[in-house]
């Protein structure tokens, strides 16, 4: 059973990036991505 | 040690690949490709100038800031494309990213080469990056939220020096109108990064220790990761070489998968019996020819 828990989080997170995906979420990602982040560069 | 230049070559091709698009550098801009959204297996801001991906920390914050506000209009979006990155690249390989790939890991490294007295990092002070997560990465950008209902990146905002190192200061020489809002907040992150500087010099990778959420995630994901250290108990004697080969002060015969691990294999390449290996899809470390290969238990 210990060596079969890698490949169930595997598959869990492959579903959940592929429900991440359905809900739009790369394109709020990429939607941050491409903004300067204020915060990030100490003007925020 | 072959293996630690094939590792020095890994960081350096990825710190490259991770901030490929170089033109920006005499622009003053960020990268605003359509792969911009791939979240990148590294601790390296979206915001630097030649930047081709998404720092998953960045991401996740961004998420929790917008939960609120995006669950009182009907938006359902709660970052599960980020949490089932971070959750694919943990459960294949743990922390290996941090040791293999993370630009800002082969910056400390580099940075702590430069010569000094060395201090040990106290082990109580390994477990702030959990606080650090929780707090700043998950619990702040949730709770703490404008009149708009959205929350701050908390972490980007007030301690991540890699985004001051490789955003906030090029941004800043290359971009008139961004110098020109600098205030209080940069200088309080230009502070971060010098202390951390400092930091570096004395005691290796202190950032991937103490502070980086990244590397916490991650490293929750060594004991359960496909890829694995081994200990062979038979032929250990527990002499003690693992240990002060390890950059990190692992205990490795006792601890093999130790959540601050970041899997260098710095203490394969020590042991002189070769009573540690490695695993990873049933493929093992390659015998050395001046040792005895080791078998797994």
């Amino acid at each position: 059973m210990k060596r079969k828990l890698p490949w169930i989080l595997f598959a869990v997170s492959i579903a959940l990036v592929l429900v991440g995906l359905k809900l739009g979420e790369y394109a709020t990602v990429l939607e941050k991505a491409v903004t300067v982040c204020l915060d990030c560069i100490g003007i925020g | 040690m072959a293996r630690q230049r094939t590792r020095r070559w890994a960081q350096a091709a990825a710190a490259l690949a991770f901030n490929a698009y170089l033109p920006n550098w005499l622009k003053g801009e960020i990268f605003q490709g359509g792969v911009k959204g791939i979240c990148l297996p590294g601790l390296n801001c979206y915001s630097c100038p030649s930047a081709i991906g998404a720092c998953p920390i960045g991401a996740l914050q961004n998420f929790m800031g917008a939960l609120r506000f995006n669950l009182s209009v009907g938006v359902r979006q709660f970052g599960l494309y980020v949490v089932g990155f971070l959750a694919a690249v943990g459960s294949l390989v743990g922390r290996a990213p941090c040791g293999w790939l993370c630009p800002f890991g082969l910056f400390q490294e580099l940075v702590h080469k430069i010569p000094s007295p060395k201090l040990r990092i106290p082990r109580p002070l390994t477990y702030l990056r959990y606080v650090i997560l929780v707090v700043f990465v998950f619990a702040l950008p949730l709770l703490v939220v404008d009149e708009f209902g959205y929350g701050q990146t908390w972490f980007c905002k007030w301690i991540c020096p890699d985004g001051t190192l490789i955003a906030g200061i090029p941004l800043s020489a290359l971009n008139a109108g961004i110098r020109a809002q600098l205030a209080f907040m940069f200088r309080w992150k230009m502070g971060v990064l010098v202390l951390f500087l400092i930091w570096m010099v004395l005691s290796l990778r202190p950032f991937c220790r103490t502070t980086c959420p990244l590397g916490a995630i991650w490293g929750l994901f060594n004991k359960a990761s496909l890829f694995r250290l081994t200990v062979d108990a038979s032929s250990c004697t527990s002499c003690r070489k693992c240990v002060r080969a390890c950059p990190l002060d692992i205990e490795v015969y006792e601890r093999p998968n130790s959540p601050d691990c970041i899997r260098c294999l710095k203490c394969l390449d020590a042991c002189a019996l070769g009573s540690l290996d490695y695993e990873f899809l049933k493929a093992k470390a390659p015998a050395l020819p001046d040792r005895a290969p080791g078998k797994a238990v």
